[in-house]
């Protein structure tokens, strides 16, 4: 609850210093607003209750959530440097919108009516709109932006259409014990059922409603990208968990088959997809769209382990995209072509000779994204796997493996580029920052891969 | 409680040298050999204390991931002790073959390789089947990135084949295991044996084809052995020295470990099947490798080959044959070490790799060739060398169980003597040419190398009964488990 007040409060400052005469106060001003944010965080730790006419929920469990998303974002804004290198950069704007897009996400994972969903999604959807376009004068950014926003408002429509028919139905807007098929209600409960989850999965990027995802990732800005595709993940996966568990916990022999088909499909084509792509962003996108098939995994299973393993999947899987784009950002702008920074896979080639560092958090990235041993990467799947083999669902299981035996593939790709032996590149400059954000995640990557119990033990 | 710090040690080590051995070769180099030396010594006192009857010294319990009833869980057996000896004892010999060559960035290589010594040791004796798999898929990918960062374009190639495939096959495993976890809530290897027991055929059909894919593509076993000539042949040499040596043979570990008593009744059902399929590639590597140009290939296939009849002895379903292959792991293990040795130390004074190109190296080299001549010896199986314990095992094994075959894989030692005494002929004997008139002969490091070597093929040959003695035990019990089904 606090942190949405104080983000709230800290973005309105943050507008308001983009006026100061030194531009330069803002980037540490809002590194520390989100660490504010973060702080306060916990001062309802151990201290569950409702706030706003009971329609946001803490508890320990949210509390967790909150700091996973207020840390990604401090890790991913660390990239910035200040956006000195945007042209026609309003700093200020974007970081106020960063904190108030966490207001959003940290509703999407504590609410408890349907309400407080719907203004959560809004509220970080349309801040991920405005920073998607971020660099005005890049067409691609407009272009992208454009996109996600009409198909985003249209999400939104068909999310806010299923809430009306559940509402229609069940007459409340609040979460909580299950409810039934049955009786004159049933077809109008289908139907808002289906529609959010449509909603919803649009959100997290899962096929068949992905189509956004490779033009909207190539088009922002990279550390757009990478916030959009860890935290609205997050997220977004969160309050699809906390739909299906509870409300719709009775409805699981509705929905199962659905997402069961959407895993298949999510997998099917955010690999395959992901094989031929070029560009290291549409890659990522790809890989995005196959990871929500794999978090859709836990979905399956039973519900208590369930939010262990997406909370376990979305911490190894930020900390790897973070390393990912972080290293595409800084060894991408020290290559510029016709004005606008390369972001092609072959950026990467020989980066092993030019800076062991770089290649190193790029690798172990990757083979955490790809799930091997040794890297967190390999305990999200692994938990994710367990939760499906529960619900007995070995079908979904095989393709999934089967799949992540193609991921390997193009994930090894930028690897094995780097690995070369010749180098287009020149010295690459990296700050202190950069640098300590990077062996924050590559080394959470690699506890991770061998403590798995440090988050698993959370709850 | 000595278990974890010999998985502990060489990681340590691993590190000081990555922090301290930068950009100094031989700095580095020391340390990862002290390490693994520190290793090998913790081993053996717990190894004798561990025949003595302290089997608590190898033994580890603690919980892992206790909610999800997961426990890093170590013990070993006769099988375990003698297959991490052997990467006890080959770990530093890789490290001292390396000693001659240049490498660039050598800190990493020698933490790599000691990373591959931490997670063979962890394979060759965990008993929980998810800290199996985990060392299992951990010991390929230091192996994998050696051959990619120090090999070149080729093996880059080559070796990224070799990591798709036995992924792909440990992830085929990893459902397997995950389906047999969910049946059986324990990941406890023992536990499980008897939730095993009771599956019904078809299932442990699947159980037995998942498990045997992912063993059979790391032998490799044919047909699934495609990735490996070429990820032996253009590996640097410490990449191929731990593929063949050391990571081969987790695959029949895994054989005798997860696939026979894991799925029991399909392991007897199909194993005429497998045997076949083994005899076909031992015929089919040997009969391939005769015709070899390349030294480096010709002793790929020869590896292929031996690795075959490992399997058929595993699958004969009696003493001799299990004895037998355990044995030969060793007996290969080493041999194959050193064959790749020596063809290393060929390549780096010739700067040739091919049989025409070589001859009369016995003139300029005697003690090579001697070196040379005791390791390939051992690998034809003559008597009084480490070979022919193992194959002789294994071939009176088969023998019992189907005699067509037993009598096939008979051959192979034959086909053995022709392809390892040509490739002794092209090399050693014959007219010297321009590239081998003028090489020196191995001295120092290398001599010392080749003499251990060469001092175990014959040891293990002489005195094969010491180390079949401790691995009598557990291969009983494990027939006994199979007899009971």
């Amino acid at each position: 609850m606090y942190p949405i007040i104080s983000l709230s409060v800290t973005g309105l400052l943050t507008l308001f210093l983009g006026f100061s005469e030194n531009k330069k106060i803002v980037f540490p001003a809002s590194i520390a607003f989100l660490l504010i944010a973060l702080a306060t965080a916990f001062i309802d730790w151990n201290a569950p209750g409702f706030y706003f006419n009971d329609m946001l929920q803490v508890n320990n469990t949210s509390i967790v959530f909150w700091a996973i998303l207020i840390i990604s974002a401090i890790l991913i804004m660390g990239f910035s440097e200040g956006f000195e290198r945007f042209e026609f950069a309003q700093p200020a704007e974007y970081f106020a919108i960063v904190q108030f897009s966490l207001v959003g996400a940290i509703m999407m994972v504590s609410f408890k009516n349907l309400i407080m969903l719907f203004l959560g999604i809004e509220i970080l959807s349309v801040a991920m709109y405005v920073l998607t376009g971020a660099d005005k004068r890049n067409i691609r950014g407009n272009e992208a932006a454009l996109k996600y926003f009409l198909m985003g408002a249209f999400a939104t429509g068909i999310l806010l259409f299923g809430m009306a028919m559940f509402y229609g139905a069940t007459g409340t807007f609040n979460i909580g014990s299950g409810v039934f098929i049955g009786g004159d209600n049933s077809f109008f409960l289908w139907i808002g059922c289906t529609f959010m989850l449509i909603g919803m999965l649009f959100k997290v990027a899962a096929a068949p409603f992905h189509l956004w995802t490779p033009d909207v990732y190539e088009g922002a800005p990279t550390i757009f990208t990478a916030y959009m595709s860890t935290i609205v993940k997050t997220a977004g996966f969160v309050a699809l968990f906390k739909v299906l568990s509870t409300t719709f916990s009775g409805l699981q022999d509705f929905w199962w088959i659905m997402i069961a088909v959407l895993v298949t499909l999510s997998l099917m084509i955010g690999n395959i997809g992901a094989v031929s792509q070029n560009s290291f962003k549409r890659l990522m996108a790809y890989s995005s769209i196959s990871h929500a098939g794999f978090m859709l995994l836990a979905l399956l299973g039973d519900h208590e382990n369930a939010l262990g393993s997406i909370m376990f999947y979305s911490v190894v899987y930020t900390l790897a995209t973070i390393s990912a784009f972080g290293v595409l950002m800084v060894v991408s702008k020290e290559r510029i072509e016709k004005g606008r920074v390369y972001e092609q896979n072959d950026l990467f080639k020989g980066l092993a000779q030019n800076n062991g560092f770089l290649a190193t958090v790029l690798i172990i990235a990757m083979l955490s994204l790809a799930g091997i041993p040794l890297t967190g990467g390999f305990w999200g799947k692994f938990f994710v796997f367990r939760d499906a083999a529960s619900s007995g669902l070995f079908w979904v299981i095989i393709m999934a493996v089967l799949m992540s035996a193609i991921a390997i593939y193009y994930y090894f790709k930028p690897v094995l580029l780097s690995m070369s032996k010749k180098t287009s590149l020149e010295s690459i400059t990296i700050n202190p920052l950069a640098k300590f954000i990077f062996a924050i995640t590559t080394f959470g990557t690699i506890v991770l891969g061998i403590f798995p119990w440090i988050l698993r033990s959370l709850f | 409680m000595l278990i974890h710090l010999i998985i502990l040690i060489p990681l340590a080590g691993a590190l000081i040298s990555l922090l301290a051995g930068k950009n100094n070769q031989s700095l580095s180099k020391n340390i990862a050999l002290l390490g693994s030396l520190i290793s090998l010594v913790v081993f053996i006192y717990a190894a004798i204390q561990h025949q003595a009857g302290n089997t608590e010294l190898l033994s580890l319990n603690k919980p892992w991931l206790p909610e999800m009833n997961l426990a890093l869980k170590f013990s070993v057996d006769g099988i375990s002790l003698l297959l991490i000896a052997l990467s006890q004892v080959l770990i530093p010999l890789i490290i001292l073959s390396t000693s001659k060559i240049e490498y660039h960035k050598s800190h990493l290589l020698y933490a790599l390789i000691l990373v591959t010594q931490s997670a063979l040791v962890g394979v060759f004796s965990a008993k929980d089947i998810f800290l199996f798999y985990f060392f299992f898929e951990a010991a390929l990918v230091p192996a994998y990135f050696i051959a990619l960062n120090w090999g070149n374009k080729e093996s880059s190639k080559a070796s990224f084949k070799m990591f798709i495939y036995t992924i792909f096959g440990s992830l085929i495993m990893l459902v397997a295991l995950v389906f047999l976890y969910s049946k059986g809530q324990t990941a406890d290897m023992d536990a499980l044996i008897s939730t095993a027991e009771f599956m019904p055929s078809g299932v442990q059909r699947a159980l037995f084809w998942a498990f045997l894919l992912a063993f059979a593509i790391k032998m490799p076993l044919f047909p699934m052995h495609t990735w490996q000539p070429d990820a032996y042949t253009t590996s640097p040499t410490p990449a191929t020295m731990l593929l063949s040596g050391l990571l081969s043979k987790m695959g029949v570990y895994g054989l005798i470990r997860i696939a026979l008593p894991l799925s029991p009744w399909a392991a007897e059902h199909y194993s005429v099947i497998v045997i076949g399929m083994a005899v076909i590639g031992l015929i089919y590597g040997s009969i391939i490798a005769i015709k070899q140009d390349s030294i480096k290939r010709l002793i790929a296939y020869s590896s292929f080959a031996h690795m075959g009849l490992m399997a058929a002895g595993v699958f004969s379903g009696n003493i001799e044959g299990l004895q037998g292959a355990v044995f030969q792991m060793l007996a290969h293990g080493v041999n194959a070490v050193g064959l790749f040795f020596v063809a290393k130390i060929i390549f780096e004074r010739t700067g040739s790799r091919s049989l025409s190109s070589l001859g009369g190296l016995n003139k300029t080299a005697p003690a090579l060739s001697i070196f040379f001549m005791i390791i390939l010896l051992g690998s034809v199986a003559l008597p009084l060398t480490n070979g022919f314990v193992g194959e002789f095992l294994m071939l009176k094994g088969l023998f019992e169980k189907h005699q067509l075959l037993g009598i096939i894989a008979g051959l192979s030692i034959i086909l053995g003597a022709v392809y390892m005494l040509r490739l002794f002929q092209k090399t050693m004997f014959g007219e010297s040419n321009e590239l081998t008139e003028s090489v020196e002969d191995v001295s120092g490091i290398e001599k010392l190398t080749l003499a251990i070597i060469s001092g175990l093929v014959i040891l293990m040959g002489v005195f094969p009964n010491v180390l079949l003695k401790v691995s009598e035990p557990a291969s009983e019990a494990l027939l006994n488990l199979l007899a009971k089904i």
